[in-house]
């Protein structure tokens, strides 16, 4: 619901684990908002989102964002951190190990040392995905993952994405872009 | 709780009180004028002499600062717990009145003063109390009025109603220790003899009914005012 | 580092990072401390006599001026979803960041006063009553900030409208805190003024986060 105006009436799909699901849809269609209510953070007016795994259903919206990989539209940097200060902040918060070789993964070995404000707005990207690394949840929702990305940066995260769902992740990206993963795509 | 839901949809509640509104609204004028008639021709007080008239005035008022606070809080708790629709609408729409009824407690209290203590504010415990309780019902107001998603808004002044709700009597109970501490002035309340009874409790009758009365009134009026946004935002689409 | 932890820590990094950390807050305490008798004369008596209220008023508006970043910071830079989704609870988060606030802003302040208090020509007695009563009050003050903070977190002006929000409900720690320092100065005992300081300071802590939480959740889903 937007205002009054009801956003994806009678939606319905599933997305199960190595898939990915792109969402499309033009400006305003609720991309974001879909991903928003999936993570939990938005209610739905009706409905329910439900996440199985081997532990059980969990259809809370605080259970299920403990297995959310969030990327949106901000990166959630802080420019006074350096890069490493930053990454080790997002692996402790989530209670696993600070990990050198994200930085790596993601090309910013060389920047480790850096404070966040001197990043490009692509590097500032990367340091994001590196998040999604440390983080290990299953699930992963991306806001226009290919925003602000050169080439080289939208070749890496399309390789970061494939190996997710190879390792039986499940990714849910809004885009107006392929994710060229012989994935299906929802139209809002 | 079933009983309160069933009247608490717009709709419901738009028949209602259009039912009731001319019965609360003449009642209250009728009890407005014989409660003032009835002030105005008490005898005087031994201490207090005239003033004494004031007082019909100044605590039911007082005393409905406080019932609106109270009603907010609980509309507040049906918004938050329930997610009730309609006890946003009726928070809002008290929060003027207690705004109003606090002021009015205040200054009828300041021209009690000025013949009893020979000064029109001195800082007494209740006086004091009130005027905390006046910035509260500004905050929430103020709240309100700052946040432009209505719903977020409504949720938002839910919390903060709930936390003064926790929060007033402490301040109270802190203020009364203030005062003891500072040696402030003589207490405020006397022993009200049998004879100022009628003029009190007609005076208070009219108050809360004059509340009832507005608090409709303003609630309908916050109704009918979406009914026509939600019409207009249709004709533009 | 546990996740409680790790949020403490950097919010107390970037407190310490960005725009001189405590020391806006502190120069700001000792400036209104400064103005009052430049207001009210020199009158080291009268000073005395109102040292207590003068500097615990003060010390709440100092602590009040970097409350409306506590969550907006984060808020607007996309951290406040990426926190909502670990594993830490956003009532501990929000117990978090009301520590690294008194960490940050409450206990320089509480340092500071007794040098303010010499200026005020407090004896020892009292100035050492009104270290304390800082001490144990102003967690109260980072608590129902943090409140007043998380309501206003979305608005783009919010820093107008969160004292008219917080103050009147932080009437009681002024009240105590400054109450207690009175009692001394008439040569009584502060225990009683220090106590109901404390169980108010230790109610906000313990009830603001769930308050503070509840309105970071509404936040989220705009």
């Amino acid at each position: 619901m937007r205002g009054d105006r009801k956003l994806f009436d009678g939606l319905s799909f599933r997305v199960t684990a190595g898939q990915a699901l792109a969402v499309e849809g033009a400006n305003g269609a609720g991309k974001t908002s879909l991903l928003r209510m999936i993570a939990g953070f938005l209610a739905p007016a009706a409905g329910r989102i439900v996440l199985k795994s081997a532990e059980g259903e969990s259809a809370e919206a605080e259970e299920r964002g403990k297995s959310i990989g969030w990327l949106g539209h901000q990166d959630g940097l802080k420019p006074q951190l350096t890069v490493r200060e930053q990454l080790d902040f997002f692996a402790h918060l989530h209670g696993r190990k600070a990990d050198a070789n994200a930085l790596e993964r993601v090309g910013l070995a060389r920047q480790a040392e850096l404070p966040c404000r001197y990043l490009s707005a692509g590097q500032r990207r990367r340091l994001a995905l590196a998040r999604l690394l440390v983080s290990e949840r299953p699930v992963w929702l991306l806001d226009e993952p290919f925003a602000a990305l050169d080439t080289a940066g939208q070749g890496l995260i399309a390789q970061l994405m494939a190996r997710h769902c190879g390792h039986g992740g499940i990714i849910i990206a809004a885009t107006h872009d392929p994710l060229g993963l012989g994935n299906e795509s929802l139209k809002l | 709780m079933q009983f309160l839901f069933r009247y608490a949809n717009p709709h419901n509640f738009m028949r209602l009180s259009g039912a009731v509104l001319p019965f609360t609204a003449i009642g209250a004028a009728l009890a407005l004028i014989a409660g003032l008639y009835l002030s105005f021709s008490v005898p005087p007080d031994y201490q207090q002499g005239r003033t004494v008239t004031i007082f019909f005035i100044h605590v039911p008022a007082a005393t409905m600062a406080m019932g609106t606070y109270i009603a907010i809080a609980l509309c507040s708790l049906l918004s938050l717990v329930w997610r009730h629709p309609l006890s946003d609408t009726a928070a809002r729409a008290a929060a003027p009145l207690g705004a109003m009824f606090t002021a009015l407690g205040l200054i009828t209290g300041a021209l009690w003063g000025k013949p009893m203590w020979g000064t029109y504010w001195v800082w007494d415990a209740r006086l004091t109390s009130f005027l905390l309780l006046l910035f509260i019902y500004f905050g929430y107001m103020a709240l309100w009025s700052a946040i432009e998603d209505e719903a977020k808004a409504a949720r938002a002044a839910a919390i903060l109603a709930l936390v003064g709700a926790v929060n007033i009597p402490i301040i109270k109970y802190s203020v009364d220790w203030w005062n003891t501490l500072h040696q402030g002035s003589t207490v405020t309340a006397f022993k009200m003899a049998a004879v100022y009874y009628p003029p009190f409790f007609t005076m208070l009758l009219a108050y809360s009914l004059l509340f009832a009365t507005l608090w409709m009134i303003r609630i309908r009026t916050a109704i009918v005012e979406r009914r026509a946004r939600n019409l207009m935002q249709g004709a533009a689409a | 580092m546990n996740p409680f932890g790790t949020l403490l820590l950097r919010d107390l990094k970037l407190a310490a990072r960005s725009g001189g950390g405590a020391a806006l807050a502190l120069s700001f305490f000792a400036l209104v401390a400064t103005l009052v008798p430049l207001g009210v004369g020199a009158d080291l008596k009268l000073l005395a006599r109102v040292a207590g209220g003068i500097l615990w008023v003060a010390a709440v508006l100092s602590a009040l001026l970097s409350l409306d970043r506590l969550f907006q910071g984060d808020f607007e830079d996309g951290s406040l979803e990426v926190i909502a989704l670990s594993p830490l609870a956003l009532e501990m988060t929000a117990l978090a960041k009301i520590m690294a606030h008194w960490l940050s802003t409450g206990l320089p302040l509480t340092l500071l006063s007794p040098v303010l208090a010499l200026l005020f020509n407090l004896d020892v007695a009292p100035t050492v009553t009104l270290f304390l009563s800082l001490l144990i009050g102003t967690p109260a003050v980072s608590a129902v900030g943090a409140i007043g903070a998380s309501l206003t977190l979305s608005l783009k002006r919010g820093g107008l409208i969160l004292p008219l929000i917080i103050l009147p409900l932080l009437a009681p720690a002024v009240i105590f805190g400054a109450g207690a320092v009175r009692l001394v100065l008439d040569g009584m005992g502060s225990g009683s003024a220090l106590g109901l300081l404390a169980a108010f300071s230790f109610g906000a802590v313990l009830l603001s986060p769930f308050a503070a939480a509840a309105s970071v959740r509404l936040n989220l889903g705009g």
